[in-house]
């Protein structure tokens, strides 16, 4: 019993990484231009494609995963400089309408590139050996892609946090969060800024993508859609634009994530005489083995519960825009 | 019989839509009639999407949500006894002995009132969403509403017992003719249009234009948006009943994102707030979607049309954020004196010049 909510925390925390990689992403984006921005999901997405045509075409892993962060970032940037500069400051919903058709060219995008490269629509993920299999920690079986996500993610977002409190950029970022055209009349070049914000959230995205890639074992150009929506309910937990915030939240999400799957069918995990039969069927009852599959459904609930009550996240934050 | 100078617009609108149809119909020509149907039902789903969001400046992604269970209540409603045996055979007794199947000679009332009790349903459902969502602004009500989208698609793949679960929903009853979508289109077209010019459409604007001073002279900003949303989700549950018994079989993927997308790219196009500009961005829409679409069946690149769109539907943003109309109407007097040095009756326009 122990052993499964172990279990359970443990994938919880290599699923908390990989939000956490994408709810950065956005945040950093989001605190800069108040874009929300969908296409994220998207990225995501172009990097399993970028990993898997480059492990195809027979590259060694390391040039696969330079192909990939590379190919994503210039992405990112591309989408930053043809779709979004020219609306910058533009209404809020403008330009999260703007994202999602950014979203649209990238799968479209995918998908024609994939057809061309004689792919299917769905293409098995080249997963590379090292993250295939198990290893057994005590009586703990964890997945190997599992340990990494998470210990790259921790990696990852601990530098971010070092190069954002530390260099002369992260700085310059957070200046331009504070205060777009305050921060621009101190000298900080506003557009240099909003690249490198997309191209660390297009890289962050990058390893999440092959993260992702690597544990569902198969990509299709609509995979970044979930994702996003799951890494904007992480920043929102967080306190939408603050950048720790993200992380909190991500993991809190996904934490929150696996109540559905624990309680679920937790009548029939529990052995034979723990509890009395008529508690057992009351248990089956309230909490069928299908909850499980209503959880996306309860988590943008909650998503729903925090932007009315607590919109400005769980550690506060700055106002949001309702102020006249 | 002359007819008073504000009434004439709707009646040579409804003489126009009414002899296009007729011609259609007497034409045989199949594919252009199933273009006319989809053109009917996009009017519907934009022209209510202008409603909740244009009017009144509260962006919903989640109506595709509510057409999806118009299009689910009405088809398991009609459903004739023996196919729901057959089909549903899981459904509650009191569900299972409904079957919305009656016909009064050439006119399927069951179906109608099963539209009408989808379209009631979904505005209940709409009003206690409503009731929480119309408090939030900007694109946090855009992300919460894409929640409820999500919620909706969720249980549509969970209840198998009234949905089929991920299995397609077919045998569903052709019932939607040319007429029907043409006479719901121009219903809707000619409720939203009154609406914007009585004093609820009014405070719709006044409260989305500014908040504050709409809220000084004593106009809320919950009810207009609440009754926006409300009369805006009633329509398009019954697009959602229109399209069910159209195409006979669905699932739940067909209504998620992209047909979202699809239905805000015609209404941007078009210009929120703008009725007759809504019928304008579907023709628009749809008549480059369908030439892309050719292009794609030709040349075999597809994903291509998917990517001009979306790029059409950047620059409009870029270079024309208020799409084409703005918050204009097409009226009659503006159209008469476009059209005066040829003297032509202007009939024949889109179905809101009124």
């Amino acid at each position: 019993m122990t052993q499964y909510a172990l279990q359970q925390v443990v994938n919880a925390l290599s699923a908390g990484s990989l939000y956490a990689l994408m709810a950065v992403g956005l945040a950093l984006i989001f605190s800069i231009l108040r874009l929300i921005n969908f296409a994220h999901g998207d990225l995501m997405m172009v990097a399993g494609y970028l990993a898997a045509f480059s492990l195809f075409a027979g590259l060694p892993l390391p040039a696969a995963l330079l192909t990939m962060i590379g190919g994503t970032v210039v992405v990112g940037l591309l989408m930053e400089r043809i779709a979004y500069r020219p609306i910058r400051g533009a209404p809020d919903v403008a330009m999260l309408l703007t994202s999602f058709a950014v979203g649209q060219i990238l799968q479209n995008g995918t998908l024609l590139a994939s057809r061309l490269g004689g792919q299917p629509v769905q293409i098995a993920f080249p997963t590379p050996g090292l993250l295939q299999g198990v290893v057994s920690v005590g009586s703990l079986t964890l997945s190997k892609v599992n340990v990494v996500s998470f210990v790259t993610g921790a990696v990852l977002l601990s530098l971010l946090t070092v190069f954002v409190t530390r260099s002369r950029l992260g700085l310059s970022m957070h200046a331009a969060a504070e205060d777009l055209p305050a921060a621009q009349l101190m000298g900080v070049q506003v557009n240099r800024v909003v690249a490198s914000a997309f191209g660390i959230a297009s890289a962050l995205a990058a390893v999440a993508g092959f993260l992702y890639a690597s544990q569902a074992g198969q990509i299709n150009p609509y995979l970044g859609f979930t994702p996003v929506l799951k890494a904007f309910i992480a920043a929102v937990i967080g306190g939408f634009g603050s950048i720790s915030g993200a992380v909190i939240g991500a993991y809190a999400l996904a934490l929150l994530e696996i109540i559905p799957t624990a309680l679920a069918g937790i009548a029939d995990i529990l052995p034979p005489g723990a509890v009395s039969p008529a508690f057992h069927d009351l248990l089956a009852q309230l909490l069928p083995s299908s909850l499980a599959s209503f959880r996306d459904a309860f988590v943008f609930l909650f998503l729903i519960l925090m932007l009315l009550f607590r919109p400005n996240g769980i550690l506060g934050g700055r106002a949001r825009e309702e102020a006249p | 019989m002359r007819v008073p100078l504000p009434a004439r617009g709707p009646v040579l609108a409804v003489a126009g839509v009414s002899v296009i149809v007729a011609l259609l119909q007497l034409s045989g020509l199949a594919f252009w009639q199933g273009l006319a149907v989809n053109l009917a039902i996009f009017v519907i789903l934009v022209v209510s999407l202008n409603l909740a969001s244009g009017f009144t400046g509260v962006f919903s992604l989640g109506h595709i949500g509510f057409m999806a269970l118009g299009a689910y209540i009405s088809a398991i409603l009609s459903l004739p006894l023996r196919e729901k045996g057959d089909y549903l055979p899981n459904l509650p007794p009191w569900l299972a002995g409904i079957h919305l199947d009656q016909m009064l000679g050439p006119i399927p009332v069951g179906w109608l009132l099963a539209t009408l009790l989808a379209g009631l349903l979904v505005a209940g459902v709409a009003l206690l969403v409503g009731a929480v969502l119309m408090r939030l602004s900007g694109h946090f009500v855009a992300v919460a509403t894409l929640g409820f989208l999500v919620i909706v698609r969720v249980l549509l793949f969970n209840f198998d017992d009234f949905t089929r679960g991920s299995r397609t929903f077919s045998n569903v009853t052709p019932y939607t003719n040319l007429w029907w979508a043409a006479a719901c289109a121009v219903l809707v077209v000619y409720v939203v249009w009154r609406l914007k010019r009585s004093s609820y459409g009014r405070a719709m604007f006044a409260q989305r234009r500014d908040r504050w001073a709409a809220q000084s002279v004593g106009i809320s900003v919950l009810t207009p948006r609440l009754i926006a949303f409300v009369v805006s989700a009633f329509f398009t549950a019954i697009a959602g009943s229109l399209f069910a018994h159209f195409i006979t079989s669905f699932s739940p993927t067909v209504f998620y994102f992209d047909l979202t997308f699809r239905v805000i790219t015609m209404l941007v196009v078009g210009g929120m707030g703008s009725v007759s500009g809504s019928v304008i961005g579907v023709g628009v829409v749809l008549a480059i979607a369908e030439g892309l679409r050719r292009v794609e069946d030709s040349t075999l690149l597809y994903g291509l049309s998917g990517i001009l769109l979306a790029a059409f539907f950047i620059s409009v943003i870029i270079f024309r954020p208020e799409g084409i109309m703005g918050q204009r109407e097409i009226s009659l007097n503006s159209l008469m004196a476009t059209l005066r040095p040829w003297r032509k009756a202007p009939g024949d326009g889109p179905p809101s010049a009124g």
